[in-house]
């Protein structure tokens, strides 16, 4: 008798068929936000490039209600995306100091206490 | 009237169907049966067509893996008293082909596993004479873990990546690749570095993370491809500065 495996096909909505994927898409669409972000900033050195009434005009921009709520959700998407990336350093960077597993505990709170070190130096380096 | 549960299995018989199609079974329902019990209460007593692998019957072997309510899952591991009330589903494992109804072809798999070279490549080679190779129980908790995979292939089921590009060599054999990176006595990690660090290799993986959630016996595949992730560009980083001191 002949042999005649089936291979049944990858549905374009596999990613909705169980919650585990749905926030793995979700997770990937965050990126996304984080792109345009960086992309705006680069496009606001460029203005600020082209002189004070060109970076007047990109500050407006970003100062307006649509510009607030754009970063408003940019900040959202960033949070959600740098805590579900904590929460995998573990796996990720393991440490072992004197033979000893470092708790997984410690690897994400350091992530944390650093993402709060770098964040203070921004807001003192910009004034705030 | 004594209580019965419901498989709603996925038949494929290659010489009669064109394609596999769902078929109900209606068995006893008993607190200390497993998913494995109710196919194998089917094979006895009510069709004895139905084809499926199994061998141990303890989640050791390895081979009873199935889709039980769209989870990737041993069936000799899975107990009828956790989806009381509810139809169970049972198919064969996803992102492989049907060989017969719940048997999957595992070739592809195979081939991955040998890839990567899951065996002790030592660092030197001593005579017998010279004794064994030695390892501190320290040296040995490096990689333990990774050393529990029965190749179930659960994971590779649980991988979106797989069922979206059938090269990448898939959870089980990198993990495997590390558990042999880390161990002391070996040293061919430069030799699994030409499939393991490939495009098919490691940076296939988008961390997804089902491999390690669906894994019965803990051994984390997605820690161990992240982990080879940073040590493949330590090492790349490695030769691009010193280019030949690290071979």
């Amino acid at each position: 008798m002949s042999r005649r495996p089936y291979l049944r096909k990858v549905e374009r909505s596999w990613w909705l068929q169980h919650p585990r994927y749905v926030a793995y898409m979700i997770r990937e669409l965050t990126s996304l936000f984080v792109g345009l972000y960086c992309a705006l900033l680069a496009i606001g050195l460029v203005r600020l490039s082209q002189g004070a009434a060109a970076w007047d005009g990109f500050v407006a921009a970003f100062s307006s209600p649509p510009g607030v709520a754009f970063q408003l959700l940019c900040l959202v998407f960033a949070i959600y995306h740098s805590v579900t990336w904590f929460a995998l350093t573990p796996k990720a960077m393991p440490l072992v100091v004197k033979g000893e597993p470092v708790p997984g505990t410690v690897i994400v709170g350091a992530h944390y206490v650093a993402w709060a070190a770098v964040s203070a130096i921004v807001l003192i380096a910009a004034g705030v | 009237m004594s209580e019965t549960v419901t498989l709603e299995v996925l038949r494929y018989r290659p010489e009669s169907d064109s394609e596999p199609h769902f078929q109900r079974y209606t068995v006893p329902y008993r607190d200390d049966w497993v998913v494995l019990d109710a196919l194998n209460h089917i094979k006895d007593n009510l069709d004895a067509t139905l084809s499926y692998r199994w061998s141990c019957h303890m989640a050791v072997c390895g081979s009873c893996g199935m889709m039980i309510n769209n989870e990737p899952k041993l069936s000799c591991h899975s107990f009828l008293r956790d989806y009381r009330g509810r139809v169970i589903r049972v198919e064969p494992l996803d992102h492989f082909p049907i060989e017969r109804d719940l048997v999957i072809v595992m070739d592809s798999f195979m081939d991955k596993l040998s890839s990567v070279k899951p065996y002790l490549i030592p660092k030197q080679d001593k005579p017998l004479g010279a004794g064994e190779y030695l390892q501190s129980p320290g040296e040995l908790n490096a990689f333990h873990q990774y050393t529990q995979c029965i190749n179930c292939v659960l994971c590779y089921a649980a991988c979106p990546q797989i069922g979206l590009n059938e090269d990448f060599v898939g959870p089980a054999a990198l993990a495997l690749a590390h558990r042999y990176n880390l161990d002391s006595r070996d040293g061919g990690k430069d030799a699994r570095a030409e499939m393991v660090a490939s495009n098919e290799g490691i940076w296939e993986c988008t961390f997804v993370g089902a491999c390690s959630q669906v894994c019965p016996k803990q051994v984390d595949p997605a820690a161990a491809i992240q982990q080879t992730k940073i040590s493949a560009s330590v090492d790349w980083l490695k030769n691009l500065l010193t280019p030949g001191a690290h071979k």
